[in-house]
């Protein structure tokens, strides 16, 4: 128990003594787990709108497919995308390996499935015959996009949710494809690993509370917007 | 006469490899109501899409103000509006669900909060604009559908069964109010309905269709009372309808021999033509036999016997058996005062000109 709250103590430390080394791997995993759910969440609203309004041939099996992938391993995605991105790889000559953006690619795969289904789900739940007011009305196809996506809100805010909680807390692909370097491609979860491996369990206790902050404020934020409701 | 506001051409929808709408042509003057009545099942919702350019035919073209539609279909959606049977509200209060299809439009806040205050005070929902759609009863989101259609001022109105899911009560203060507004705003109208009560009530003329096919358009009385075909004539609730032959054609008068039955009605056809004759049961009046020649107006006395008598809400249905099928509609009252019961001799009479004759074919 004393060493669970000597890192709370030194997390309080931390963040109120503005400590440089936890503020940038803060802000480097909130900038790369934020562009990496925005990856997502554009790839994975686009499929979803397409499997569920336009329900083409295989809509079946392609959910199958991105309802599987919630369940990728992320060391498995760290490794695919390690080797499309090493120098001979087939993305090799973008020199990502070993960058933020590397960190952002490995974490958009993983996140993507999750965003995929949830989303499609929900917009599956909007009624077909909804979808013919809302062009009635005189919508035009954005238009009537962004209406079905505000009546899927719901579901839509769990997605993006659920993408942004598999980014934030991921660290296998992160390290594989990162190569967990000081003031590059640290993030809050790589820094834990190697707090842990060093045996500092204070700073990786501390550096976890940090972690759980980011990630409670975050989707806090996230869940207010979910839940604010027109007046009854 | 009115032109035509809007229209359809040699439209054919399918689904999968069945034909559900085949409709030549087929037209809404402007300014009129036009009821689409049918079964279930009769092609009447695909009908009004295809004219609300919601659902694209596999043939034929939609014509606004006399020109085919072509291309982006947007801005001519949106000089229409369209009721739905469900209200299928958005989930956001009513006063945004009214204000919906303004705020599409790029019309200015304010502007949209004005249109939008005038028209929920006129469907009575004004109290409830800042509710969430989720808590109205059926029959205030119906109203609010209709405010939200209303408010864009259309130049066409596209309604689709708008009362159906809703009780007798909210029904009937909701057509009221309808009626009104109908009249007042003159917005074209095709209302679609299966229920011949909503189409009399509200429309200028009424298009019957069954089958995916539109089978009459007319004024409502030539619908009701001269129906274009044996399936028109069974919606229209014509209830005795049985194969007869024009025989003579004098001062006016057809006579009809139905099953050795002797009728006189209003001729339509040539003599010597196989023709269905018409009965509505409300014609049909039912009197004790008489002793002797009863001098009435009627030109149609059948002496008849009661085979059932079915009650249909406050009005009883008497059928009967003169030589023919013969359905009859009267009051509980009349009931009893005739002491009726299945196997009375009664006499049927109706006047010629309540006999309906449209040409038939028999089956080879």
């Amino acid at each position: 128990m004393d060493l669970i709250w000597d890192g709370i103590t030194e997390a309080f430390r931390l963040i109120f003594t503005g400590d440089g080394y936890v503020f940038d791997i803060t802000l480097l995993s909130l900038l790369v787990s934020g562009g990496a759910t925005l990856v997502a969440l554009v790839i994975g609203l686009t499929v979803a709108s397409v499997l569920a309004f336009r329900a083409p041939p295989g809509r079946t099996m392609a959910l199958s497919v991105f309802n599987a992938g919630m369940a990728l391993p992320p060391v498995a995605v760290g490794l695919l995308v390690a080797i499309m991105l090493w120098r001979s790889g087939p993305l090799g000559q973008l020199h990502l390996l070993y960058t933020p953006g590397a960190i952002v690619a490995a974490q958009a795969v993983i996140a993507t499935p999750v965003i995929t289904a949830i989303s499609a789900a929900g917009l599956q739940g909007v009624p077909p015959r909804l979808r013919l007011q809302v062009l009635a009305l005189g919508a035009s196809r954005w238009q009537a996009m962004l209406l079905l996506f505000r009546e899927a809100r719901l579901s839509l805010l769990a997605a993006l949710i659920a993408g942004f909680g598999a980014a934030i807390s991921e660290v296998g692909a992160t390290m594989m494809v990162g190569g967990n370097i000081k003031g590059s491609t640290r993030t809050l979860t790589s820094a834990i690993v190697l707090e842990v491996q060093q045996g500092d369990f204070e700073t990786a206790i501390a550096l976890s509370f940090i972690l759980l902050t980011v990630v409670f404020v975050v989707i806090g934020a996230f869940t207010a917007v979910q839940q604010r409701r027109p007046a009854s | 006469m009115s032109s035509a506001k809007l229209g359809i051409s040699d439209v054919v929808v399918q689904r999968g490899t069945s034909e559900v709408l085949s409709v030549s042509s087929f037209e809404v003057r402007e300014h009129e109501v036009l009821a689409v009545v049918g079964p279930n099942g009769a092609g009447k919702s695909t009908l009004l899409q295809v004219m609300g350019l919601l659902t694209r035919p596999a043939k034929g073209e939609v014509l606004f103000d006399g020109s085919p539609v072509r291309g982006n279909p947007l801005p001519y959606r949106r000089r229409m509006a369209f009721v739905f049977q469900e209200p299928l509200l958005l989930d956001t209060t009513v006063e945004g669900n009214v204000r919906a299809g303004l705020a599409l439009r790029g019309v200015p806040g304010a502007e949209q909060r004005r249109r939008a205050a005038e028209w929920m005070e006129r469907f009575g929902v004004a109290a409830l604009s800042g509710r969430s759609s989720r808590y109205l009863s059926g029959g205030e989101a119906q109203r609010v559908s209709l405010a939200r259609a209303f408010v864009l001022d259309p130049e066409v109105l596209l309604l689709d069964e708008p009362f159906s899911a809703l009780d007798a009560p909210t029904r009937e203060a909701l057509i009221d109010d309808l009626d009104q507004v109908l009249r007042d705003s003159r917005a074209t109208t095709v209302f679609v309905t299966h229920d011949r009560a909503e189409a009399l009530r509200l429309g200028d003329r009424i298009a019957v269709m069954i089958g995916g096919r539109i089978r009459q358009v007319a004024a409502p009385e030539d619908v009701f009372g001269a129906p274009a075909d044996e399936e028109v004539a069974a919606f229209v609730g014509v209830e005795t309808i049985v194969p007869g032959r024009l025989t003579c054609l004098r001062d006016g008068l057809a006579t009809v021999e139905v099953s050795g039955v002797t009728l006189q009605a209003a001729p339509l056809t040539d003599p010597g033509e196989e023709v269905l004759v018409c009965v509505r049961p409300e014609d049909v009046v039912v009197a004790p036999l008489p002793e002797g020649p009863r001098a009435t107006s009627a030109r149609n006395h059948l002496p008849a016997t009661v085979s059932r008598i079915v009650t249909a809400g406050p009005h009883v249905r008497v059928l009967l058996d003169a030589g023919f099928p013969l359905v009859a509609l009267i009051t509980r009252q009349s009931l009893e005062e005739l002491e009726l019961a299945a196997g009375s001799r009664v006499e049927a009479s109706f006047k010629a000109t309540a006999v309906h004759l449209i040409p038939h074919r028999r089956q080879a």
